[in-house]
């Protein structure tokens, strides 16, 4: 961390005439620009040397936390460790130079790239194709829905308008169903955390579009049901959605196609190490059996002997404007250069490798769930898969919350977890480690987390003035919020 | 078990299964009904070398073929200043999350709130998000906002001189989501003023979306839209090439409520179509309607100036199904990327390149259509492409291709 | 433990109604701005607007959460409480002397079907 240089923006570094750029000279010859269409006012853009924005930014790098910089333990956000081959290859302008509207005979290599992944992921998840063209998980989830929604639609069942989600659900999902156009359906979880059955039968009927699940749920815990809620949702007409933010501890164990699902996205960014980026890019692939494939949205690569080839819209002319042949979701074939690093890791792994993600993630999260339970309230005590929740500290007699234990770990070097999520418990902790992690740093992260236990008891004011060792303590969201400065104005 | 990725050892494991009790790691999966657990092998090849992954990927981009490029139609080959790729690649900024930590997040922070100030500046709008997926999505978010901010009107206009490719991701957002979706038509090229009048009027219209420059590369004058939109309480949605706003009148200038678009002009490689990033800003008005994550200014515990997220409670993860929008990320690294072309062009070279990308493209069409074999389709001015019909077209493609020139982008009339 | 006054009438989604001859003041009670945290914005209505029972009518906002306005009865909006726009934090120091909206009522009945004060207190209780 970088706290001496913290705090200044691009603009506050601006004289007016300094220049970080170099362009050919024009030798085109003047075109007036009509004048009518030209803006007032230049864009008050920061006017700098090129030393001074490369420091600007340097500088700035060292206020951020990645993966390379220590451990993420960052539940439902599988925080692995992002291959830096990956990103060589992704820099190769043998790709990143290509145009997306170049024919077809000249990306044969591209488009074999995003047909060979299409197939890995096919077979990794017994699904039979894929589309790559959603950008991130919240719009495969979109994505997934609007396949659901054409297969009912096209087939003449217009009121299946209703869509399940778990309580326990990531917030987008009920968000991606109202903006498909479908009512969400809350059901109910047990005391042990898993989609409650009884609960469920009685939603069920002929207004069912689908049930949305993450199986292992965002507790950690495998939805053992799930052959008797395919069954029940099957018979009432309705489709499986399977949300793959948690597919990482299922490489190796088991596929969400063999558990009866219709439709699954995953998180290539997650499951399949692209880096987060600070939130993105991403890429959201969705997969489907094949009843749906039809509904794939276009672009969508396929195979033609030995040609790889783009499948071109439909032209059938239906007479309400719409047909579901021509689903769009995307400019292009997605966020490709995401998707090549998720090949390279695929092909990286190897059938042999890629069958340990999931045993060794899980290991590894109970691992710590055992070390920590007497220090940590475990709201549900059973064999976790990639992750697990704890709720706060064990004592909680100190007043420290679940937010102070996550601001004092910023100050040992470590993210904090992802908390106050699910909602299920009111002092949530998602602790997940991922395969990638070693038991050393495992270790290390354990004996922080029990020192902070033991700082709550003794000194719970540390942890209420938590984060100490950062470039900046707690941020006032209220002011934020308040005030919403969103954007940077010159005083001068 | 263990790969250059698996750092566990057999006794890390070996005292791991210890710690929880179990006596081999298949025990952890013990509930899983057997007839859904996989027992097989996937459908891959065995593990690559990182020699024989490099060497593969080098031989399939061979297959690929790079172009002097003249094609544009919403993506732009051009130049990307060396400084940019570089510090973009930093692994703290590329291996992050998002920024839910302030406290160890100033640095995704402090570029995605210079971000939202730049496209506010290079828009003329009040506010910005932190980003979309893409231009043609952040425009589908558009449509979907001004939808839900009338609980009356249903419609949502469009000029057909928008790019078909936006125009077909707006109708499967809009059909989904139960707005109807009616074209304006065109004429010579550009968006008929009469027949917004007529429309406008005739349904009940929650908002308007045009493109600039639209997508034959006319620069349109949208005199007059603005007023005809907010006369009949209809949000204006302006579409446009982020760079070409260096010299462009502003989607601010011409009274828009709204102003989206992609930012791949913004030196991004052209990676095949993504990743690029929508950019999304509004009138502050609309601050609370509008989707996606936002970065906004306040202080620490010690006083310092910090940036954190802000206003979500807009957002899907405290508003689950009444959120703005479903999504829940922004494309951050390729905002950075955008923030640092910017920072290291600055006021005068963005308006540089873009004079000279003008020029440029007016230079060739003389010299193109003094040869007598292409002729202009639309007597309009253009910015930096534009339309011509060319005799014996595919041949023409096909030899320019085999000479390593990428010579434009086929219009063809879309079907549906 | 959370406020609650004598008099007035309560909703399920922790609205009260305080009537004033033919209008009503609408408000979020105690408990609500207890369970929201720090207001930081309040969704307000357009005078003359008009909305049937249970109809939203706008939003308040805290920096965690959000929580939809219903309305507990039918009516036309006479007045907002336009010092919120400024200090919505007004709700957090007293939500009860701070009223939302002023409304018309439509139709008084309606009052009968909402809580009073005890039966709001033991529903919050629960």
């Amino acid at each position: 961390m970088n706290s001496k240089l913290y705090g200044k923006l691009i603009f506050e570094f601006s004289h007016p005439g300094r220049k970080a750029y170099s362009l050919p000279k024009n030798d085109f010859g003047r075109h007036e620009f009509p004048e009518s269409m030209k803006r007032r006012n230049d864009a008050e853009l920061p006017e700098c040397d090129e030393l001074t924005v490369v420091r600007h930014y340097t500088n700035h790098s060292g206020n951020n936390f990645g993966v390379d910089n220590g451990f993420y333990p960052l539940g439902s956000c599988t925080m692995k460790y992002n291959p830096i081959i990956d990103e060589e290859i992704a820099a190769l302008p043998a790709f990143s130079n290509l145009h997306p509207m170049q024919p077809e005979q000249t990306v044969q290599g591209a488009l074999e790239v995003e047909y060979n992944l299409q197939q890995a992921l096919s077979t990794i998840t017994g699904m039979d194709d894929f589309t790559l063209n959603p950008y991130a998980g919240a719009h495969g989830e979109l994505t997934g829905l609007m396949i659901i929604r054409s297969y009912h639609e096209s087939r003449g069942d217009i009121k299946r308008k209703k869509v399940i989600v778990p309580d326990s659900a990531h917030g987008t999902n009920p968000a991606s169903a109202a903006v498909c156009g479908l009512e969400v359906v809350e059901v109910k979880s047990t005391a042990d955390g898993l989609v409650d059955v009884d609960h469920l039968k009685p939603l069920l009927g002929d207004d069912i579009a689908a049930i949305m699940l993450t199986n292992p749920n965002t507790l950690g815990l495998f939805e053992k049901d799930i052959p008797e809620i395919a069954n029940l949702i099957h018979s009432c007409g309705g489709l499986l959605y399977y949300d793959g933010a948690n597919l990482n501890p299922l490489l190796g164990i088991s596929r969400p196609g063999d558990m009866g699902f219709d439709v699954v996205h995953l998180n290539l960014h997650k499951t399949f190490s692209t880096p987060h980026g600070g939130g993105g890019p991403g890429s959201g692939p969705v997969g489907v059996k094949e009843h749906l494939r039809e509904f794939l949205p276009k672009p969508h690569v396929v195979k033609d002997g030995n040609r790889f080839t783009v499948e071109s819209p439909c032209c059938c002319r239906k007479s309400d404007g719409y047909c579901f042949k021509n689903n769009r979701i995307s400019t292009y074939l997605g966020n490709f250069l995401v998707n090549l690093r998720a090949y390279a890791y695929i092909l990286s792994l190897g059938k042999e490798n890629i069958k340990n993600v999931g045993p060794l993630a899980t290991l590894n999260a109970n691992y710590i769930k055992e070390s920590l339970r007497n220090d940590y309230e475990l709201p549900i005590d059973l064999v976790c898969k990639h992750e697990f929740v704890f709720n706060g500290l064990k004592d909680k007699s100190t007043g420290v919350t679940t937010m102070d234990v996550a601001k004092r770990l910023l100050d040992y070097g470590f993210h904090a977890p992802t908390i106050y999520f699910p909602l299920l418990f009111s002092e949530a902790m998602m602790i997940e480690p991922t395969e990638t992690e070693s038991k050393d740093s495992i270790d290390q992260f354990i004996e922080v987390m029990r020192v902070i236990a033991k700082e709550a008891r003794e000194t719970p004011q540390l942890l209420k003035d938590a984060p100490v060792n950062t470039p900046i303590g707690r941020v006032d969201d209220v002011l934020a919020a308040k005030q919403s400065i969103l954007v940077y104005k010159d005083d001068k | 078990m263990t790969y250059k990725y698996f750092p566990h050892t057999e006794e890390d494991i070996r005292e791991m299964l210890a710690k929880v009790g179990v006596n081999s790691i298949e025990d952890l999966f013990s509930e899983i009904p057997e007839a859904i657990r996989f027992r097989g092998d996937y459908e891959l090849p065995e593990a690559k070398s990182e020699l024989e992954l490099r060497n593969f990927f080098q031989k399939i981009g061979d297959k690929n073929q790079q172009f002097t490029c003249f094609a544009g139609a919403g993506v732009y080959d051009h130049y990307t200043p060396s400084a940019v790729p570089n510090i973009v690649s930093r692994s703290e900024y590329l291996t992050s999350y998002t920024p839910y930590q302030a406290e160890i997040s100033q640095g995704t922070l402090h570029y995605i709130f210079e971000f939202q100030s730049m496209m506010t500046h290079l828009t003329g709008m009040d506010i910005s998000n932190a980003s979309m997926y893409d231009g043609s999505t952040a425009t589908a978010e558009a449509m979907l906002m001004a939808f839900n901010a009338s609980s009356k009107a249903d419609t949502v206009l469009y000029s057909s001189t928008l790019d078909p490719k936006t125009i077909a991701v707006l109708k499967t957002y809009a059909h989904f989501h139960g707005v109807k979706l009616v074209s304006l038509d065109s004429e010579n090229g550009v968006t008929s003023k009469n027949d917004l009048k007529q429309k406008i009027t005739q349904e009940k219209v929650s908002g308007v979306i045009v493109q600039q420059p639209n997508f034959f590369g006319i620069i349109e004058d949208y005199s007059d839209f603005a007023d005809i939109c907010h006369e009949n309480k209809a949000l204006f949605v302006m579409n446009s090439v982020a760079a070409d706003l260096a010299l462009l009148k502003t989607p601010g200038e011409w009274g828009a409520d709204v102003a989206v678009g992609d930012v791949q002009s913004l030196g991004l490689p052209m990676a095949f179509g993504g990743p690029y990033a929508g950019y999304m800003c509004s009138t502050s008005k609309l601050m609370r309607k509008l989707p996606g994550r936002i970065v906004g200014e306040t202080k620490d515990q010690r006083g310092q100036r910090a940036y954190v997220l802000t206003l979500q409670a807009r957002e899907q993860h405290i508003r689950r199904q009444k959120a703005t929008s479903n999504i829940c990320s922004n494309q951050s690294l390729v905002t950075l990327f955008a923030t640092i072309y910017l920072s290291i062009m600055g006021k005068e070279g963005l308006k540089e390149a873009a004079q000279l990308g003008y020029d440029a493209a007016h230079y060739l069409c003389d010299e193109f259509t003094k040869t007598g074999k292409a002729k202009l389709v639309f007597n309009q001015p253009f910015f930096n492409e534009f339309l011509v019909r060319v005799e014996n077209r595919d041949a023409f493609y096909d030899k320019a291709i085999t000479q390593g020139i990428l010579p434009g982008v086929k219009v063809v009339k879309t079907c549906c | 433990m959370a406020k609650v006054i004598e008099g007035l009438y309560y909703s399920e989604s922790h609205e009260y109604v305080r009537v004033e001859g033919d209008c009503a003041y609408i408000g979020i009670t105690d408990y609500a701005q207890h369970a929201l945290g720090n207001v930081v914005y309040v969704d307000m209505p357009e005078v003359d607007d008009e909305f049937e029972i249970e109809e939203g009518f706008g939003a308040v906002e805290s920096v965690k959460a959000a929580s939809d306005l219903n309305a507990p009865v039918s009516g036309k909006v006479l007045e907002v409480n336009e010092a919120l726009e400024d200090e919505p934090e007004l709700l957090n120091k007293d939500a009860f002397a701070n009223w939302i909206i002023k409304v018309e009522l439509t139709d008084k009945s309606q009052l009968e079907k909402l809580m009073d004060s005890k039966a709001y207190e033991a529903f919050c209780a629960q």
